[in-house]
């Protein structure tokens, strides 16, 4: 069996890895990148713990293979913070509690911010039927919502405040 | 001296069918002592599945819960949880 | 000590280890690695029920880079005997063969063997070139056909204990139990109205996200190294040491941080595994399940049967109440029917009742605790019965049950008085609610259901030391399942009198702090508090005694308050008050490093009790049914961290409706499971549920220093019954049989419209 090498972007970081042709972009990231933030509650895509953005998409890592990575932007949990200041998104996690044990939690943020990539202002439906992708047995999901609506007009605020010169 | 109730039918084939025995024993480790020597066997059976509640206080593994006269004394199964 | 006013207690900051836990930095079971590791993955039976001729591992270890095999050769024959080390009363012959088929595997997904290679692929490869060979045998999975005269025996040697006389033949009834107070037929005899129904539930899974994963390193030296997520290290070094013949003191364990347990990891499957190979090749093991195994080999809780029958008088006491519980315990016996009996009617002041329970096995995998475990399933039953009993002498089911309910002096079913319940408080609440009196549409419906659980207390160590700037540490010992960390350092700022963000909670491996029983029973910050709060008591009495030092006074001058330690009585005025920093910075000059550690078996838990409100809309077209509006109210004596403890409420009712609607274990016709998966096995989703308004009552537990009862259980008893209430109370048909997903629902509608015909 020969690897395939492949260069990608991961978190804004050019990256070159050697992957078996079976492997998933879950398992390059956590066992060859060290990225163990991306989490794998299934590997068949039904509980989004593995979430990650590639090109601007959600995805479910554990559905992609390695290779498939050629090419191609990919943003983690790890690239969610900017240095040591979390992303409104984790601040408002952090204040409303929305974790528990917190194995959901990277799959939900990273899924969270692609929902706020394209949608700033989502309705709680909308929010909930975008997150129905990633499952949470511990809050019962009330906390993360309230979190990711508050973060959403915390960055609709901070985006007016930026156009207006603030 | 301290009446000891027993819930549910775990020890009955210890006691002979007994559920409510008079005990000269002022403390848990007492009681295990003086029930295992009138029914052989049962002292493993309460350490090993038995708590004491003492009016109303559940004890889950103390010996030295005291036993008063007139208090209400159960031996109740251990319950652990999730 | 008196706490009087709390500065830290009740209030809500960000938990300590909030940070790692959004970033991706926290570490899970399957995060951590080791040089040198190897994969390890386990051999299933494919048969529900067969017997073991023999494995032949011989093309298997001749793959390039298989390093070791192991079967149940590789481990001690233990015999069958009960021991009590963590989770109650064990037998350790059957965790053993649990872990490691012996002679027979006894469900589909059963470990018969397993296999250390350099990579996944090889591992996999390997697990398929083991050859075992099976003598299939006939296979039982339900709780009835189980218990049958006539059905498949799993256990040759089973006799049915807590009959008299004992049976003389062997059966797959584990147990009978009986709780009974009062005279029962003479309670019927005087009720004017009586309800009489079976229901039935099925096993459901705890489906914690993170599936099991370990890694485990033995060394040369006999010492063992074990990195793993589970409900308590002490657990996992207990039983490792245990199946596998070693000492206790040669095995230390580090709890990884823990993706969900529900009680579903208060036992181990993978670790004596992992550490069995590690043993047989000298490399570190790693293991992890696939969400496949999850479902097929561990937990889930039992389904089962519930047969209930109350009786009330018009003015709605209740005068007499029966229940018969048979619950499957999977493929060894231990079921929690037991809990299931006790809670059962705890909610309630009854004269006359008794309740028989039934420990059943079958060829199913062997049953782990889950939330409250056994109370949910007996508790649907008897809430489903006192709603539609209620209703049938045309009492409010709030009112219904606040005629009976249990209070303190109340004598439980099982036997003692209860104390310091708050019960009343939580239907009061619930009355009150403006929930309770919104108006409702069309085939929509209203149910509401209540429900109890013990709570525990147990065995706990904890230290705190105080850094040489000021700040605390705090060492603990339970895995922090969902914000315990949180709730302990509070305690100890709340007594150090210092602000939270100083404290530092650490969860210590087995070899840095005392023995911990495990994380369940919603006993952390009952317990593990009580220990840090004594031990926080202690490291201040240090403190006092220190300043008394530095200040040459005698220590009962010195009183400390708001993290300063002031001189009073005869000295008082004449020091500036020496705050823990100054204090800890001269701890050298003093008397050496400052700390108080506590190890103590916590006494005086307190049960808890909840009432839930569910509004429910019902596509009649479809059978769905949507959840509209969900009120629990609770009992929780103290909120430490409010939004911790609203956050317990609220999942465990997402998993009760999940129970309610949606999970269960299906079977085909060879007792292979259908649905190990999660796109079958359906868990609410978000878009499944609203928000869930969780309203905690506080009714303090004396025995605690700040009042603190357990929370984590009791929110996932009522919700079944609730749902099934407000189903009947939207449409009028009563679903005894759980879930009540569409098909089942659109059926029993399709029912009710031919007998109308
Ligand atoms: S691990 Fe990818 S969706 Fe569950
Ligand atoms: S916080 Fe545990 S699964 Fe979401």
């Amino acid at each position: 069996m020969s690897k395939h090498h492949v260069s990608a972007t991961v978190n804004g970081e050019p990256v070159e890895f050697l992957c078996e042709p079976q492997e998933t972009l879950l398992d390059v990231l956590r066992d060859r990148l060290n990225l163990t933030g991306s989490k794998e509650g299934c590997g068949s895509g039904d509980c989004g713990a593995c979430s990650v953005i590639v090109d601007g998409r959600l995805l479910c890592s554990c559905l992609i293979l390695g290779a498939e990575a050629e090419g191609r932007a990919i943003e983690t949990i790890e690239g969610l913070a900017q240095g040591d200041k979390l992303h409104p998104l984790q601040q408002r996690f952090l204040e409303h509690a929305a974790l528990q044990c917190g194995f959901c939690t990277p799959g939900f943020l990273v899924a969270a911010k692609a929902l706020l990539d394209c949608n700033p202002d989502p309705t709680e439906s909308e929010a909930r039927f975008w997150l129905a992708g990633n499952l949470c047995r511990c809050t019962g999901y009330d906390k993360i919502i309230r979190a990711v609506l508050d973060a959403a007009a915390d960055l609709r605020k901070a985006k007016g405040d930026a156009r207006h010169g603030l | 001296m301290p009446r000891i109730n027993i819930a549910g039918n775990a020890v009955k084939r210890f006691t002979h069918g007994e559920t409510a025995l008079d005990v000269e024993a002022d403390t848990f480790l007492r009681l295990i002592l003086e029930l295992d020597q009138r029914f052989p066997g049962l002292g493993r059976q309460i350490e090993e599945s038995m708590a004491i509640a003492i009016d109303g206080e559940i004890y889950q593994d103390a010996y030295h819960a005291p036993l008063k006269p007139g208090s209400e004394i159960w031996l109740i199964p251990k319950i652990a949880g999730g | 000590m008196a706490y009087e006013t709390l500065r830290v207690v009740g209030t809500r900051p960000i938990r300590p280890d909030g940070v790692d836990k959004v970033t991706g930095r926290a570490q899970f079971g399957a995060d951590m690695t080791m040089s040198g590791q190897l994969v390890g993955k386990m051999k299933r039976s494919p048969h529900a029920h067969a017997r073991i001729l023999g494995i032949d591992a011989t093309k298997a270890l001749a793959l390039p880079g298989v390093k070791a095999v192991v079967t149940s050769a590789d481990f001690p024959e233990i015999p069958d005997e009960m021991a009590f080390v963590g989770e109650g009363p064990m037998n350790f012959r059957d965790l053993s063969c649990n872990c490691m088929a012996r002679d027979k595997a006894l469900y589909e997904g059963h470990a018969v063997a397993a296999v250390a290679a350099t990579t996944a692929a090889i591992a996999e490869e390997a697990v398929a070139l083991i050859e075992v060979s099976y003598e299939v045998l006939p296979h039982v999975i339900d709780v009835e056909a189980a218990m049958a005269e006539d059905a498949p025996l799993l256990h040759p040697r089973m006799i049915t204990q807590g009959v008299s006389p004992a049976p003389t033949k062997p059966s797959n009834i584990a147990k009978k139990i009986v709780f009974a107070l009062g005279d029962v037929a003479q309670g019927f005899a005087e009720a004017e109205a009586i309800v009489e129904r079976k229901y039935t539930t099925k096993p459901v899974h705890q489906a914690y996200i993170e599936p099991h994963a370990c890694i485990a390193a033995a060394g040369s030296d006999g010492q063992a190294q074990i990195f793993s997520s589970s409900q308590g290290q002490f657990m996992v070094r207990a039983y490792a040491a245990k199946l596998l013949g070693m000492d206790i003191a040669s095995i230390r364990v580090t709890p990884a941080e823990i993706g969900g347990g529900f009680g579903g990891k208060t036992l181990v499957y993978l670790e004596p595994v992992a550490l069995a190979l590690s043993r047989k090749c000298g490399r570190p093991v790693k293991m992890v399940m696939s969400r496949e195994e999850v479902f097929k080999a561990t937990g889930p809780t039992s389904g089962g049967t519930v047969s209930v029958k109350i009786g009330a008088k018009k003015d709605g006491t209740i005068t007499a109440a029966e229940a018969v519980l048979k619950y499957q315990a999977g493929a060894f016996a231990g079921s929690p029917v037991g809990p299931g009996c006790m809670a059962a009617f705890a909610m309630y002041d009854l004269k006359n009742v008794t309740i028989t329970g039934y420990d059943v096995v079958s060829n199913r995998p062997k049953v782990a605790a889950y939330r409250a475990p056994g109370a949910p399933i007996s508790t649907f039953g008897v809430e489903s019965c006192v709603d539609e009993l209620a209703r049938k002498i045309g009492m409010d089911p709030i009112a219904f049950r606040a005629k009976n309910a249990a209070k303190n002096g109340t004598k439980a079913a099982y036997g003692p008085t209860f104390r310091d319940i708050g019960y009343a408080e939580t239907l009061e609440a619930a009355r009150k609610h403006p929930h309770y009196q919104s108006p409702l549409g069309k085939n929509q419906g209203r149910g509401v259901a209540s429900g109890f659980w013990f709570n525990i207390g147990g065995e706990s160590s904890a230290a705190v030391n105080i850094n040489e700037d000021g700040t605390a540490v705090v060492v603990e010992g339970n895995p922090d399942i969902g914000g315990s960390r949180a709730a302990l350092a509070m305690m100890a700022a709340e007594v150090l009198g210092i602000p939270v963000e100083r404290v530092r909670p650490v969860v210590a491996d087995t070899s840095a702090i005392g023995y911990n029983f495990l994380t369940g029973g919603s006993r952390v910050t009952f317990a593990s508090g009580m220990a840090v709060v004594q031990a926080a008591e202690q490291a201040v009495a240090e403190l006092r005694k220190r300043a008394a030092i530095s200040w040459d006074i005698p220590v009962d001058d010195v009183a400390w308050a708001d993290g300063k330690a002031h001189a009073t009585g005869a000295s008082v005025g004449k020091f500036q008050p020496l705050s823990l920093a100054d204090i800890a910075l001269k701890s050298a000059r003093t008397g050496g490093p400052i700390g108080g550690k506590a190890q103590i078996n916590a006494q005086g838990a307190a049960p808890g009790y909840g009432t839930h409100i569910c509004d429910v809309e019902v596509d009649l077209e479809t059978g769905h049914v949507t959840i509209l509006r969900y009120t629990a109210v609770q009992d929780v004596g103290r909120a430490v961290h409010p939004s911790y403890v609203e956050g317990q409420i609220q999942g465990g009712v997402a998993q009760g409706i999940g129970w309610a609607l949606n999970e269960e274990y299906i079977y085909d016709k060879d007792g292979r499971l259908e649905n190990p998966g999660f796109l079958d096995y359906r868990v609410p989703v978000c878009s499944d549920l609203p928000m869930i308004e969780a309203v905690v009552v506080e009714v303090p537990n004396p025995r605690h220093p700040f009042g603190v009862k357990g929370v984590g259980e009791v929110p996932i008893v009522p919700p079944m019954a609730a749902v099934a209430n407000a189903i009947c109370d939207a449409i009028g048909v009563r679903m005894p049989d759980l879930p009540i997903s569409p098909p089942r629902l659109r059926a029993a509608i399709d029912r009710r419209a031919e007998a109308a015909e």
